[in-house]
């Protein structure tokens, strides 16, 4: 592990994250730094999900904090913290099925941090969805719908965008044009943490990457600093051999 | 001709459901609350009515720009204070929670007002009529009834589809944590739609008790209506709650003129092979049925 880099923008330490009985996350420890990527990994149930919505302000923790720009968010509640720059494009997308593509930008911008983003400049990101602003985001297909759930979350004008998942269901090609989206973002300054299953895209497109093992941080790293055998290892626990099937790709 | 009379009075009548079923229709789609109290509003709106125009000398419509602004407050109030605990609390906690509201403002009405039936003063508007053709007669104290209700059910489909505020509203009813996710403040959101719920009940219930009378246990008999126009017209549509408030309106008055003691019996008949025929109500298209209560 290396030592965080300065003044990061978002400093998650010693998390604790309850279901009911069930613990989720222990004592996690994590930082991020202003205009870098970081990929969060780890098998099924590790706590990635948790942990964005956590700090999406979705779900309370029991023990811990996450700062983000040096101000303890504890207690703040989600609309703040897209006030103050923070968007979580949700696991499986959560779009407003009966709403319209434009209206579900548009909810996205309820609490926004600023008017940097408006439906304009959306579509020219992603202009595809411009074609489709009139028609219900339950009619599209699926990489249209995660294109609206980013565009959501973009309309928050974030600083720090946490993406949830984006790649699952979707082909490697749609996929593909999502991940120069998000590079196009990055060029402009955003920060990104993001959950990806594919441990070569997450280190191909990242420049961080942390791991979750069982609800704990088992690997935080640069990742150049890294090679992918150590990233298996801490995916499964150290020492562990790949189980058949279970193996990330 | 009088079968044509039958129809026309009978939509009339309908519009008078539907204004009472609004509410209740606005309330269960956005939050899934059955507010079982919801009739019992428009009777307590029906009874500050009262108290409002015979303190103030005069007839009950110019009452209603203190008399709705203050439902709204109401509505907003028991939205914060109660029904928004209640709906953190569970399936059964809403039911327990607007059960007990409807007991308590029964027995308060019945204690401060007694149970005599009362009758709110409409002016000239209540006895004026006019005529089409040479037999049928409509009175304009109906036809106000329904215009009414036609107008703020549409003014409603407005607010919710062309607003800044209805599109928070159709999202929240949609996934209410996710709107929560996406920076929507969902209480002031529920506190609102709440606040125009028991608006339009108030509404509702001036008209209840000027067309007839009111007493203090009125509201249950209002809120079975409500019920089944909201559910005949398909659940968390408007346009469905309208319908199903005239078809209820027609079928009471069409077998009335057959029999007038079957008429209500009819009501709840249709009622009963609606839910076993299309449990998703008349007038819901596919869409309706597939997001089962989505607002539209």
């Amino acid at each position: 592990m290396t030592a965080p880099p300065p003044d990061p923008l978002l400093e998650v330490t010693g998390l604790d994250v309850f279901y009911g009985d069930f613990q989720a996350l222990f004592g996690v420890w994590m930082s991020v730094a202003g205009g870098r990527a970081t990929a969060l990994v780890g098998a099924n149930g590790a706590g990635k999900t948790t942990l964005l919505r956590t700090i999406a302000g979705a779900q309370p923790p029991a023990a811990g904090s996450v700062r983000y720009r040096g101000r303890d968010l504890t207690g703040v509640p989600p609309h703040r913290r897209i006030s103050a720059g923070i968007a979580l494009v949700p696991e499986g997308r959560r779009l407003f099925g009966s709403l319209t593509v434009e209206e579900n930008i548009q909810v996205g911008a309820a609490a926004a941090a600023s008017a940097d983003w408006p439906l304009m400049r959306i579509y020219d990101v992603f202009p595809m969805l411009a074609r489709r602003r009139g028609q219900r985001a339950s009619t599209l297909s699926g990489g249209e719908q995660q294109a609206v759930a980013i565009a959501r979350a973009l309309a928050a004008a974030p600083t720090l965008l946490l993406l949830d998942e984006i790649s699952l269901g979707l082909a490697p090609r749609v996929v593909g044009e999502l991940y120069q989206t998000l590079t196009a973002l990055r060029a402009e300054g955003a920060t990104l943490l993001i959950v990806e299953q594919d441990l070569r895209r997450a280190m191909a497109e990242c420049d961080d990457l942390v791991c979750l093992l069982e609800g704990r941080v088992a690997l935080a790293s640069p990742v150049p600093a890294v090679r992918r055998e150590q990233v298996v290892a801490a995916y499964f626990g150290e020492g562990a051999r790949p189980r058949s099937g279970g193996a990330p790709t | 001709m009088s079968w044509v009379n039958s129809v026309i009075q009978g939509l009339l009548l309908g519009g008078q459901y539907a204004l009472i079923a609004c509410g209740l229709s606005l309330a269960f789609g956005v939050m899934r609350i059955v507010n079982l109290a919801h009739g019992d509003l428009a009777v307590c709106g029906a009874y500050l009515g009262l108290v409002l125009s015979s303190a103030l000398g005069v007839p009950v419509w110019v009452t209603l720009p203190l008399l709705l602004p203050a439902a709204f407050a109401a509505g907003v109030a028991l939205q914060v204070a109660l029904f928004g605990r209640a709906l953190r609390g569970g399936v059964l906690a809403p039911v327990l929670v607007t059960f007990g509201l409807s007991v308590m403002i029964e027995n308060l009405l019945q204690v401060a007002a007694t149970s005599d039936p009362r009758g709110l003063a409409g002016g000239g508007l209540a006895l004026a009529s006019f005529r089409i053709g040479s037999q049928i007669t409509v009175s304009w104290l109906f036809m106000t009834a329904f215009l009414t209700a036609c107008a703020v059910l549409s003014g409603l489909q407005l607010l919710l589809s062309r607003t800044s505020w209805g599109r928070k509203v159709r999202a929240t009813a949609d996934d209410p944590d996710t709107a929560r996710l996406v920076g929507i403040r969902v209480r002031p959101v529920f506190a609102t739609v709440m606040g125009i719920a028991v608006a339009t009940a108030t509404l509702a219930g001036v008209f209840i008790g000027t067309i007839g009378t009111f007493d203090p246990y009125q509201g249950t008999n209002s809120l079975i209506f409500a019920f089944e126009a909201v559910v005949i017209g398909g659940i968390g549509s408007l346009w469905g709650t309208l319908a199903g408030g005239m078809a209820l309106g027609v079928t009471q008055v069409v077998v009335g003129q057959v029999n007038q003691a079957y008429a209500v019996l009819a009501v709840h008949l249709l009622f009963l092979a609606v839910l076993a025929v299309r449990p998703n109500g008349l007038f819901a298209g596919h869409q309706a049925a597939r997001e089962a209560g989505a607002l539209g």
